[in-house]
């Protein structure tokens, strides 16, 4: 059994590829209509409700999601624990294209796109979406050089370029000799910087809504806010990264990795479990469990990210027999997943209310298909770069189960 | 992945200066309110509803007329909040208040930007694009705005509006305190300067409060002793003078202390000379150092660390 990653090289248009496809078309027409009316005609937002869907979930919960690279980086690189090498790759990969989306969803959502790069030379250092915005900045650059090997892997001396582009052939050979070299020399460097860029805006992104305190439900406006989106972003990188690995292995039929995918999650339980006792705690310190049987929308809300989106799953991961089976470790990692998407998306919409106009927001049929349409993007991307790219290891099964 | 002895030993110098900054980054949160800005003093018991100062502030701003026109005072039967394309408006409240004839009475607040002491805009906006003017006025720069409406969400009065339906210039809309008008040409605001019945006081934030409480002192009977913005939100340029309970006229309670204080206290104390990032940058360069080959003897499998 090897585990030298390697291009899958395995039949792209299958019918889930098509699927994405046509998602991604429809996104692009909503996103069309957004650049032609303006983002009041695509969406429900309103002076009262400015941020939405896209801030919920493109950009808050595409950077949770992408914690997966930097805590893989972690322990893989920094602790050296080579054994969990299969997953640094595609955990990379998945955090290269998750901020490279949460870019792509900023775009869409900031009124003036082609302005985007004015933080770079108009700074508030006293706003925490400056320093959020330099940090993703930054560590996408920081993904994107971490990336190099595995294209210089595949293509040093070996770049053909078809046709008239062949004049390019010895350039472009050149361009990846250097990346090589500087990376190469310097990877140690973006490992740390990564980590330390991730821990500062992950925590920051909580930060965010400080500002807010008479909009934000009580449930969540908490000082500790950005202690917990450190937390349990740190908390949900191994089980993202369990969760997208059985997706990828059984839709491709490859080895599912439980010997690797089930020591990583002994970390979840720890880093879990600091998480839930930290929100617990915030939650008896403050006294806001008194507003936990008021059956409002924001309560259940936040009932279902506790109970459904850590309570259960923690209690699942802690049992041995749950993290031995494929099943159970998938189910368990699933709902901390969707407890992470929970969680921020109430943090920026659900617990959102507007004290005066307490206005209302459920985002529009068109706005949907853009975030629907951005995830496909994401998933097409990373289906076509695992199919060109050595990223995954796992070898084939040899009989599909 | 080499890291030469040499470059780790910079790397903990680093460390170490980081940690100096440290003392210097942990110094309070300060106010950075203008010491001498202008404001206004609205008195709720003077306002007739007329809603001159909306057709003047349309006027002196350039904002589009209204569909409907400013004679018509049904408008007033639902309350609205200013947008893209008023910058303030008169809302009608009956608090329960009534003449001698038993008839209620009405109460007609004006909003807008408060221009808050401490503005929550300016301190949220990623760009700078919304800053404190040392007269008091809360400015928008368009120019530098990217339109992330970071602003709108920071805002406790729900103010700024945003020109939702401009595909790729809009901008955020609210009260300019006629920014130019008070500071180049030396003129009140436009609404203060219609009203007919001096129900919008311009002047210093000083001498208004003062004013204020002149008032209240002078007629106890025809004012609450509380003008709301003297400390809401740490202070705002525009305040009021009411007879009526401020939360029954739509008024919000809000905390005392500025908006911005918590979030910057806790950016400026772990970030200020990037102290913070620093230590750790420094302390995980030990860590792997010290980890760099003995992460996993225990379990070696081929073909993963050649
Ligand atoms: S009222 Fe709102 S928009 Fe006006 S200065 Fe205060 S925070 Fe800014
Ligand atoms: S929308 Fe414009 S003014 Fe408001 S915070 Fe963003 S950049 Fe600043
Ligand atoms: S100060 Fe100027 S911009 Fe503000 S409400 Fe009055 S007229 Fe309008």
């Amino acid at each position: 059994m090897s585990h030298t990653p390697r291009p899958l090289r395995a039949k792209f248009w299958t019918p889930g590829v098509v699927l994405m496809a046509f998602l991604m078309a429809a996104g692009a027409v909503a996103i069309i209509a957004r650049y032609i009316g303006g983002i009041g005609y695509v969406t429900n937002l309103t002076n009262a409700r400015p941020w939405g869907l896209w801030i919920g979930v493109d950009v808050a919960s595409g950077v949770a999601l992408a914690a997966g690279g930097f805590t893989t980086a972690f322990v893989a690189h920094i602790l050296s624990r080579h054994y969990y090498e299969p997953v640094v790759r595609p955990a990379l990969l998945t955090a290269m294209l998750g901020y490279t989306f949460v870019v792509l969803g900023l775009l869409v959502d900031i009124g003036r796109s082609w302005a985007i790069w004015k933080p770079l030379i108009h700074w508030n250092p006293n706003s925490v979406l400056f320093e959020v915005a330099m940090c993703v900045m930054f560590y996408l650059n920081v993904l994107y050089l971490e990336f190099v090997p595995i294209v210089v892997e595949q293509y040093k001396g070996r770049v053909h370029l078809p046709g008239p582009l062949s004049g390019l052939n010895a350039p472009v050979e050149g361009l990846l000799k250097l990346l090589d070299a500087i990376t190469g020399k310097l990877m140690w460097v973006f490992i740390i910087a990564g980590v330390v860029l991730s821990c500062m805006h992950q925590s920051s992104l909580g930060s965010l809504m400080l500002v807010a305190p008479t909009k934000l439900h009580p449930l969540w406006y908490t000082p500790i806010l950005p202690l917990l989106f450190l937390t349990s972003a740190i908390a949900v990188g191994y089980p993202m990264v369990v969760f997208e690995t059985t997706l990828v292995t059984s839709s491709l039929k490859l080895d599912p990795e439980m010997d690797i995918l089930t020591p990583l999650t002994r970390f979840t339980v720890f880093l879990l479990g600091l998480y839930l006792a930290l929100k617990v705690g915030d939650m008896v310190v403050r006294g806001t469990y008194v507003y936990l049987l008021d059956g409002t929308a924001q309560t259940n809300a936040f009932l279902v990210e506790l109970i459904l989106g850590v309570i259960v799953p923690w209690v699942m991961l802690v049992l041995p027999k749950v993290r031995q089976s494929r099943r159970g470790l998938f189910i368990a990692c699933a709902l901390i997943v969707g407890g992470v998407l929970v969680n921020r998306v109430n943090v920026f919409v659900v617990g959102y209310r507007p004290p005066i106009s307490e206005a209302n927001y459920a985002p529009a049929f068109s706005e949907i298909l853009i975030t629907v349409g951005l995830i496909a993007g994401l998933m097409f991307l990373y289906r076509f770069l695992v199919t060109y790219l050595p990223v995954l290891s796992g070898p084939k099964q040899e009989v599909s189960a | 992945m080499d890291l030469s002895r040499r470059g780790f030993f910079k790397i903990m110098g680093a460390t170490g200066a980081g940690l100096a900054a440290t003392g210097r980054s942990a110094a309070a949160w300060e106010s950075r309110a203008p010491e001498d800005a202008y404001g206004c003093l609205v008195d709720l018991t003077r306002c007739i509803g007329c809603r001159k100062c909306e057709q003047a502030c349309q006027t002196v701003n350039g904002l589009p007329q209204p569909e409907q026109s400013f004679d018509d005072l049904t408008i007033l039967d639902r309350k609205r909040r200013p947008d893209e394309k008023s910058f303030t408006v008169v809302n009608r409240y009956y608090s329960g208040k009534i003449d001698e004839r038993d008839q209620l009475i009405p109460t007609f607040v004006k909003i807008q930007c408060m221009h808050c002491q401490d503005p929550a805009c300016a301190s949220a906006c990623i760009v700078g694009a919304l800053t404190k003017k040392e007269n008091g006025a809360v400015h928008y720069d368009a120019s530098k705005c990217i339109g992330c409406r970071y602003c709108m969400v920071a805002c406790p009065f729900e103010i700024p509006a945003y020109e939702y339906h401009n595909p790729i210039t809009p901008r955020v809309m609210k009260c300019t305190f006629c920014y130019e008008r008070v500071a180049e040409e030396g003129k009140l605001p436009g609404c203060a300067q219609i009203c007919p019945v001096e129900a919008i006081t311009f002047g210093k934030r000083a001498d208004l409060l003062a004013l204020g409480h002149q008032r209240i002192k002078d007629n106890p009977g025809r004012y609450l002793d509380h003008i709301y913005g003297e400390k809401e939100v740490g202070g705002t340029s525009w305040m009021y003078l009411s007879d009526q309970p401020f939360e029954d006229l739509g008024f919000i309670q809000v905390p005392e202390k500025p908006l911005p204080q918590l979030a910057e206290t806790i950016q400026h104390s772990l970030f200020s000379y990037l102290w913070s990032p620093i230590v750790l940058f420094g302390m995980l360069s030990g860590v792997m150092w010290g980890f760099r080959d003995k992460g996993d003897r225990h379990i070696d499998r081929e073909g993963e660390n050649p």
